[in-house]
């Protein structure tokens, strides 16, 4: 589907604006998590830039995780 | 099926062909985008049918508003204010912001992938339940009666603790409730039904808290949940919680077992399964439009300016097949590998119960086709329900 990607990336989520949908831990299980409140928990701030953690911040319903490019 | 309404008189967002949305609804698409037709409810409105459009206004609830005065129904008396105001109370899809994230918020931590998992087992057994009783009784069975929708009925009485012998009295209420060919008058009357059904679930709950979800709500949230709140909320958790995932899992496996290529992969190949949800949750975008909104202020979408005030539908099947989404939108790909099909919204109103969903029907798909491999149709069976806001089938006979 895409090129393969080298580098790491930056997450920020914005727990305020996380509904706790889920789509990012199903997207990316090893990056994201929800807390106790269902809201999102970065486990990885650099992960290795990927399929799994961009899907994640596309399906994100809120609009509540950005990507920095490393 | 009704014999009240014929399908001409559906609005275009709701008018199918079998697994696909009427030609027409693509056609607006690729016109002008943004077009105009009457609701069951017999009001006019907007339709959005762009995926980038439907995106968009999903995204932005301050434009785009849930808290629409209700109407009650067409030809029926206006019900007073105060019974409208219980009628709405704790339905997060009939709230805006921030209202809705009061309420959301007592909710997400019921619905996290984490918690979805710990159910994960008790899903299995349920789903096992139905496949030695449908077995025992030998084929041929009807799919939807004997597994589609026991099975997400049971597993939601489960989670909230709704005792599953009133299986059979809130299923019928539900199905009929939702079903635009139902009379007005008998809809409303439904409508009271469900609620007194739940006040007296909840007021039970209120004496004697259990450890399901409604024991937990009143426990941890009594206080800052009025009984109205928890009788809404206990409400739209059981209705979405069946009607949605038993069409998905009916018309799924009718999808699948027309597709016997890629039935065979999501029967053999566990990793296949996670990604066929997907896809069949875009290609059958069961909810043809989500609740409708209004608009606050004037807004400009798809090219199109539409006032202040008006009400607004997001076709979603129209949406999830746009071929700027996707290449090859209408062709049902499993292996597609790609995902933001929005047939679970999008924005502060995305399914709640979507990690539930995706559970029950990763569980539900491969245990039926691994129990009965020579899984069949009985051809000339499958019965398509046109009017019911939930797309799906009314029943379908299956040998094996
Ligand atoms: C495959 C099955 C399902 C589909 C396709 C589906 C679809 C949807 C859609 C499209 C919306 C957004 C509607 C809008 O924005 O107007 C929604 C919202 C919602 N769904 Fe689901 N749903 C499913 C299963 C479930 C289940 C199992 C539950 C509950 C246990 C559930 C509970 C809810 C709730 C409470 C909302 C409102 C959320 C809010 O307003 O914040 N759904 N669903
Ligand atoms: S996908 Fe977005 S809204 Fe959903 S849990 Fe993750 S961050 Fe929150």
């Amino acid at each position: 589907m895409s090129a393969p990607r080298t580098g790491t990336v930056r997450v920020l989520a914005d727990r305020d604006v996380c509904v706790g949908a889920g789509n990012c831990v199903f997207a990316d299980e090893a990056v994201f998590d929800q807390d106790d409140d269902g809201l999102v928990v970065v486990l990885v701030e650099e992960p290795p830039d990927g399929d799994g953690v961009r899907r994640a911040v596309q399906t994100c319903p809120s609009g509540a995780l950005r990507l920095i490019d490393g | 099926m009704s014999e009240t309404t014929t399908a001409a008189e559906l609005p275009v967002y709701m008018r199918r062909d079998g697994f696909d949305p009427a030609p027409e609804l693509g056609a607006l698409r690729e016109g002008e985008r943004v077009g105009r037709a009457r609701s069951p409810f017999g009001v006019d409105v907007w339709v959005l049918t762009h995926h980038d459009d439907v995106r968009a206004a999903l995204a932005d609830s301050a434009r785009f508003s849930n808290a629409t005065p209700m109407r009650g129904m067409p030809g029926m008396p206006v019900p007073d204010a105060a019974t409208l105001a219980r009628m709405r109370a704790g339905n997060p899809l009939l709230a805006d912001p921030p209202e809705h994230t009061r309420l959301r918020r007592l909710l997400t931590p019921e619905f996290t992938v984490r918690r979805m998992r710990r159910l994960e087992p008790r899903i299995h057994e349920i789903v096992d339940e139905r496949l030695d009783a449908m077995q025992r009784c030998g084929p041929p069975a009807d799919l939807i009666s004997s597994f589609a929708l026991p099975v997400p009925s049971l597993v939601i009485c489960e989670l909230l603790g709704v005792p599953t012998e009133d299986r059979a009295g809130f299923e019928h209420r539900t199905s009929r409730l939702l079903d635009m060919s139902v009379p007005p008058g008998e809809r409303m009357r439904l409508q009271a039904e469900s609620r007194e059904y739940m006040a007296r679930l909840v007021a039970r709950e209120q004496r004697d808290p259990g450890e399901a979800m409604l024991g937990m709500l009143v426990r941890e949230h009594g206080d800052d949940l009025s009984t109205d709140e928890l009788i809404g909320i206990a409400n739209i958790l059981l209705i979405a919680g069946h009607e949605t995932t038993s069409n998905m899992l009916g018309l799924g496996t009718l999808a699948l077992l027309r597709h016997p290529d890629q039935l065979a992969l999501v029967r053999d190949d566990p990793d296949a399964v996670a990604p066929a949800v997907e896809e069949l949750l875009r290609w059958l975008s069961i909810v043809h439009t989500g609740v409708v909104r209004t608009t606050t202020t004037e807004v400009e979408i798809g090219g199109t300016r539409i006032g202040a005030g008006e009400l607004v539908v997001f076709a979603l099947p129209a949406a999830n097949r746009d071929p700027d989404a996707t290449t090859d939108p209408d062709r049902l790909d499993i292996t597609r590998g790609e995902v933001g099909h929005l047939a679970f919204g999008h924005g502060v109103h995305h399914c709640l119960g979507a990690p539930l969903a995706r559970m029950e029907m990763r569980v539900a798909f491969p245990a039926l086709l691994r129990r009965f491999p020579g899984l069949a149709e009985v051809p000339g069976t499958a019965a398509f329900r046109s009017f019911h806001v939930v797309y799906g089938l009314t029943g379908l006979e299956v040998t094996w």
